[in-house]
């Protein structure tokens, strides 16, 4: 395998994980009540900026990052508590919409609440280059590969063996069912919405010290993210993961051995081709209507 | 009738006075927040601290200076508005402002229609060439930066290298400069890569670069993140050749930003960073001492390159006026294109019909990043 080969590969697994973990919070939402969250992009800016808040102000990295994540699920929460739960009557369109109109809130607040400006965080464990086989990789990118796979396997186990976990999946096959059995379907949408919104400051987290991060970095993740969940299925957890990967892969492919100029256009051409052609993505379901 | 003459001639008098305490109004477009933010900021708070140290000091003929400001944030759409506006509604008697090649290009239009002096405090040499009627500018260009850059390659021998710029108006126009005038230097550009501008991930494009035979070194033209970016997949790539940047990094925000990844890299600059590390017999080292105290008492802050444009940007206009006698548009305008000798931050000023930039490449230093710091290339 070429050197040149391996660094692509690489560069796009680690983007790949984090596209991942984006969609994954996407599929999560999508599953428990078919909205799609275009406020995805803003947990995942949350993460990154409140932990550059808190390391500013002298907390361990660690310490930061909890409440961080903390903080972002909240945020997940609140969004559902007072912008889904009392619409939850609406169209799935009408629900949509009001996404994307609190994804531009966040944005804007986020301007107010800390600045305009980009920041940097801190590595994880530093930035020595680790070489191998020709190419090399930083740390921090072992880190986004590493902690990625430990959350799929915890949301694997999450979704297979709790309760909670097995609700959620139930009230996305069918929500009447589930609630004849007696879940809370308003419980599952809040536990959805917090639960997406951790996952999304963990990229971020994971993400901002190769990439840096600043208030609009959730515009660019968030419909790369949604781009790897379609390409993956909407709804689909292992094809979140794949799709994440996959596009992450594509990218630095293209990037690498086609035109470095036009990047960012690939995830946006998936989109469409997928749209067209697979509308239910790799691993999604086919879905019929009855006529 | 000796009354109403008597009422005419105490109006007249009255309308005089009530005219020579117009404050002269500098307008201003700066990019003090958003991606640009680390020029428009620096610019804004120097402005600030020197029109009011003029006015202290009696004001500039006799009248009181008012600057209005508004802020661009890098957004060309939004510079084109506040322009408007400053021309229109705050009527103001010149702009100094256009912290980016962007926000500066987009507003040319209308300062050339409403006959307004205008000086920019962006980087691109489309600014100044083709010479327009109302637009100055004080920043070295990028064609400039570009010159310096292979001297200095030059001197160390090199003559292949990789260029990997970005997308924005500034990264576009050094990029083209730059493959211009390498021939004149005897630099080949072997390899040319580009990246978006919001592009986290320049490994790709790198590692081209590094694998292109015979590249003795990489030229990195662009401003903002991207640069910073740039520098720490360099580093993490182990590309073992040295590294350029563009005047548009000289802050310290670059180096922040880049961690230790900056040590070693190059770039070309104003003096003015270096304060009293400029030997003794330097035209600019007293301004600079001087620029460099009033402000980081003011501000407590680290000065940079782009606070200098401002400066030099006010101080010229307001010798204009002085030179002028008038505050008239049109006699400012004529005052500035003949400013001769003007000692800026920037270097040594010298106006002309067709030069309404002013300068020339011995002002321009080349730097290196030492210990997370500026170090005079001798």
């Amino acid at each position: 395998m070429s050197a040149q080969f391996l660094q692509f590969l690489l560069a796009g697994l680690t983007v790949g994980a984090i596209y991942a973990l984006v969609a994954l919070g996407f599929s999560i939402i999508y599953n428990a009540s078919h909205v799609i969250n275009f406020a995805q992009g803003e947990f995942v800016m949350i993460g990154g900026m409140t932990t550059v808040s808190f390391t500013a102000i002298g907390w361990p990295l660690p310490l930061a990052i909890a409440v961080a994540v903390l903080a972002a699920a909240l945020v997940g929460l609140a969004l559902e508590k007072f912008a889904v739960e009392p619409a939850r009557g609406a169209s799935v369109v009408t629900l949509i919409i009001i996404t994307i109109g609190a994804s531009i809130l966040l944005r804007g607040l986020a301007t107010i609440v800390w600045d305009k400006n980009i920041h940097a965080v801190a590595a994880f464990s530093g930035e020595a280059p680790i070489r191998f086989g020709g190419a090399t990789l930083v740390p921090q990118s072992l880190w986004v590969m590493g902690i990625t796979l430990v959350i799929v396997l915890l949301l694997t186990w999450f979704f297979g063996r709790t309760l909670i976990g097995k609700a959620l999946l139930a009230t996305s096959h069918n929500r009447l069912a589930a609630q004849l059995v007696g879940i809370s379907v308003r419980k599952v949408l809040l536990a959805s919405f917090g639960l997406s919104a951790a996952l999304g400051a963990v990229a971020g987290i994971l993400v901002a010290p190769i990439t840096f991060t600043s208030w609009d970095v959730g515009v660019m993740l968030g419909l790369k993210g949604f781009a790897a969940a379609i390409l993956g299925g909407l709804g689909s957890g292992a094809g979140a993961v794949l799709g994440g990967l996959l596009l992450g892969l594509i990218e630095a492919m293209g990037a690498g051995y086609v035109s470095s100029a036009y990047k960012d256009v690939i995830a946006f051409v998936i989109i469409l081709a997928v749209l067209f052609f697979m509308p239910s993505g790799l691993l999604g379901k086919r879905s019929t209507d009855r006529v | 009738m000796r009354s109403k003459s008597l009422l005419a001639a105490v109006f007249a008098v009255w309308f005089g006075v009530a005219l020579a305490q117009e404050p002269i109004k500098i307008g201003s477009f700066l990019a003090v927040t958003g991606p640009a933010a680390f020029l428009g900021d620096p610019e804004l708070k120097t402005l600030e601290l020197y029109v009011e140290k003029l006015n202290k000091a009696g004001g500039v003929l006799g009248r009181k200076l008012q600057l209005v400001s508004y802020d661009s944030a890098g957004d060309a759409e939004k510079a084109r508005t506040f322009a408007k506006r400053l021309i229109e509604q705050d009527k103001v008697d010149v702009i100094i402002g256009g912290s980016t090649t962007g926000e500066t290009m987009a507003v040319v239009p209308l300062v050339e229609q409403a006959g307004v002096p205008f000086i920019s405090l962006a980087g691109a040499v489309v600014i100044v060439e083709p010479v327009k009627k109302w637009v100055f500018k004080t920043p070295h260009t990028d064609r400039m930066a570009c010159e310096r850059i292979f001297l200095d390659m030059r001197g160390r021998n090199i003559h292949r290298i990789g260029l990997i710029s970005g997308s924005g108006g500034f990264d576009k126009s050094m990029r083209g400069q730059c493959l211009n005038v390498a021939s004149t230097y005897q630099v080949q550009i072997v390899a040319d890569e580009t990246y978006g501008g919001g592009d986290t991930d320049m490994t790709a494009q790198l590692t081209k670069i590094k694998n292109t035979a015979g590249v003795q070194a990489v030229l990195n033209a662009g401003f903002g993140q991207g640069p910073a970016i740039v520098t720490k997949n360099f580093r993490q790539l182990g590309i073992n050749v040295p590294l350029y940047q563009s005047h548009g990094v000289a802050s310290k925000e670059y180096i922040k930003l880049s961690g230790g990844a900056a040590e070693g890299v190059r770039l070309p600059a104003a003096a003015m960073v270096l304060g009293d590390k400029l030997p003794v017999g330097d035209k600019q080292r007293a301004v600079a001492i001087s620029y460099i105290k009033d402000y980081e008492a003011r501000y407590k802050q680290d000065i940079s390159t782009f606070g200098g444009h401002a400066w030099d940007g006010l101080m010229i206009a307001v010798d204009a006026m002085k030179r002028a006698k008038s505050t008239d548009k049109a006699k400012v305008r004529d005052a500035i294109e003949s400013t001769k000798g003007f000692v800026g931050l920037d270097g040594v000023f010298n106006m002309s019909p067709t030069d309404h930039m002013g300068l020339d490449l011995t002002y321009f230093r080349m730097l290196e990043v030492r210990n997370g710091d500026w170090a005079l290339v001798q």
